[in-house]
């Protein structure tokens, strides 16, 4: 059958996973024994596992957690009356263009928009509260990544919501069950996938982000995706810099193993 | 029953609000003569005729569309090749395995991209700037491709393929005849796909782009790191014109092709 003509197909696409896929993931875990002068060493790990470099991940984390819940909390209701709109998947495309303007410029803004002149201090003094410096704080930068990765939470979960089949929130509401319950019962569980995919979609790249904490946090916050590119590109030093990649690589692979198991499975 | 109450049409008017008040804050103070972003006293166009008299930001722009277009192009070839061989393949497990390959790119964080990209280019000794760019937009694009294009090439009734067959139809035939004009809706979803990830980029590019090169997205951080410039504001406008059109132009394309397709089917 097809088979033949298909097989010489895969030939460009095989090389692609060899040279881009699983090359990069071999050298990230050779580099990680490296020390700067290039040899051999355990020294990155040991390193790793020291207060500073704990510490600085323990607080990446928790930055990535907040993010993540706020994004939640302001995506899932967004999602929710989404669908519930006569135009749905038009106002969805209306949440999905902010997300394609380009990242850097919507930071951008923020730095004029949280600055000590801007508008939020300006609106701040209309009622009488002194201006301050907004920008650089840890506010501002939950602020910006939750503003960026809103459209990213909302798209899954809209998604699950739509397929939804409206019988059983009715046959719900007959049964006798209030709105809270038909929600808390019915309607969250049976959207749980979406959620999973928009945390899967927030997490890990908040927990990687650089270029909003070099922008918006000044370097009051570090996260490991800072600490990776501190290494890589002002420290030189390319093992430790590699050592927190293959952590931040075995983080994402257990948020992975921990949001999408389900969902795969009912995939195959 | 499916009615919006008044407080829940409110919480989405404060969502968009907030959405898109950022973007349109941007564009206002790009017309403002000031030069800053909080003073406005006057509407110029200064700041848009600083972008095109400065031959450099717009030597950076041209490279930035030329990377995305032809990443775009390369990556949605590879992809859409690789798309059909992984469904050829009959071994599941086999198959499993290379989707298993072809969603690392797509979750993994783009700094370990961008870090891992640089060891590989300095160990092939490929030097840092476009090719390394054009090359790394390439790969984190063609696993998007494959699963645009592979719901398509499921979906489709194999029994298309046996009947051309059976009605004479060569390998190429079947490939450029069938196939290809089935799974075009997918095709194009792949390309703008990657279009859009590769003008989005960041981070990777940040890691692999050498002194020389520079794409928007890099030129931008630097100009945002040394403070405000109402350039860039210029910049956000032009972007988010052209963002709009795209998108316009790609909703079009996409209802057209649906139309098309079902037409076919029925």
């Amino acid at each position: 059958m097809t088979t033949k003509v298909s097989k010489g197909s895969l030939f460009p696409y095989v090389i692609w996973i060899a040279l881009f896929v699983i090359a990069p993931i071999l050298l990230v875990g050779y580099f990680s024994l490296l020390d700067l002068n290039g040899n051999f060493t355990l020294a990155n790990y040991v390193n790793f596992f020291k207060p500073a470099y704990l510490t600085m991940t323990l607080t990446s984390f928790w930055y990535a957690f907040l993010i993540t819940l706020f994004t939640l909390i302001v995506a899932y209701p967004t999602a929710y009356f989404l669908t519930k709109t006569k135009h749905k998947h038009l106002w969805l495309m209306f949440i999905i263009i902010p997300s394609w303007i380009n990242l850097l410029l919507k930071t951008y803004a923020f730095i004029g928009i949280f600055g000590l002149y801007g508008p939020i201090n300006a609106i701040a003094e209309v009622f009488g509260i002194e201006p301050t410096q907004i920008l650089f704080t840890d506010f501002s930068f939950i602020f910006v990544a939750v503003y960026i990765f809103i459209p990213f939470m909302i798209i899954p979960i809209f998604n699950a919501l739509d397929k939804l089949n409206p019988t059983l929130v009715y046959a719900a509401r007959d049964l006798g069950a209030s709105r809270f319950t038909t929600f808390r019962r019915v309607v969250f569980p049976l959207t749980i996938e979406g959620v999973k995919s928009g945390i899967q979609v927030t997490f890990i790249p908040a927990l990687s982000l650089f270029m909003i904490t070099r922008l918006i946090a000044g370097n009051q916050v570090i996260t490991l995706g800072t600490a990776i590119e501190q290494q890589f590109l002002v420290a030189q030093n390319w093992g430790m810099g590699s050592t927190i990649a293959v952590f931040l690589i075995i983080f994402m692979v257990i948020i992975m193993l921990l949001t999408g198991q389900k969902r795969k499975r009912g995939r195959v | 029953m499916n009615k919006l109450t008044s407080g829940a049409k409110v919480y989405l008017a404060i969502v968009f609000l907030i959405l898109y008040a950022p973007i349109f804050y941007l564009i206002f103070y790009s017309f403002n003569s000031g030069g800053t972003m909080n003073n406005f006293e006057s509407f110029t166009w200064e700041h848009y005729q600083a972008v095109f008299e400065d031959s450099r930001l717009l030597v950076i722009l041209i490279n930035t569309v030329i990377i995305a277009l032809l990443s775009g192009l390369i990556a949605t070839i590879i992809g859409t090749l690789g798309a059909i061989g992984i469904v050829s393949i009959r071994n599941k497990k086999m198959r499993n395995t290379l989707l298993s390959f072809n969603n690392v790119l797509i979750v993994s964080p783009d700094v370990v991209i961008g870090a891992s990209f640089l060891i590989l280019f300095t160990m092939i000794g490929v030097k840092l700037g476009f090719t390394s760019v054009l090359v790394s937009h390439i790969a984190f694009s063609i696993p998007i491709v494959v699963l645009m294009v592979l719901p398509k090439l499921l979906e489709m009734n194999t029994n298309l393929i046996d009947a051309a067959q059976d009605l004479g139809a060569s390998k190429r035939d079947v490939l450029t005849r069938v196939i290809l004009p089935y799974i075009k809706p997918g095709i194009f979803a792949g390309f703008f796909m990657a279009i859009t990830y590769s003008l989005d980029d960041f981070a990777v590019t940040f890691f692999v782009t050498g002194n020389g090169f520079s794409t928007l997205s890099v030129e931008i951080y630097s100009m945002a790191r040394a403070g405000i410039t109402l350039t860039v504001n210029a910049i956000s406008g032009i972007v988010f014109i052209a963002t709009v059109l795209i998108v316009i132009g790609y909703y079009f394309v996409t209802n057209r092709s649906k139309v098309g397709n079902t037409g076919v089917q029925e």
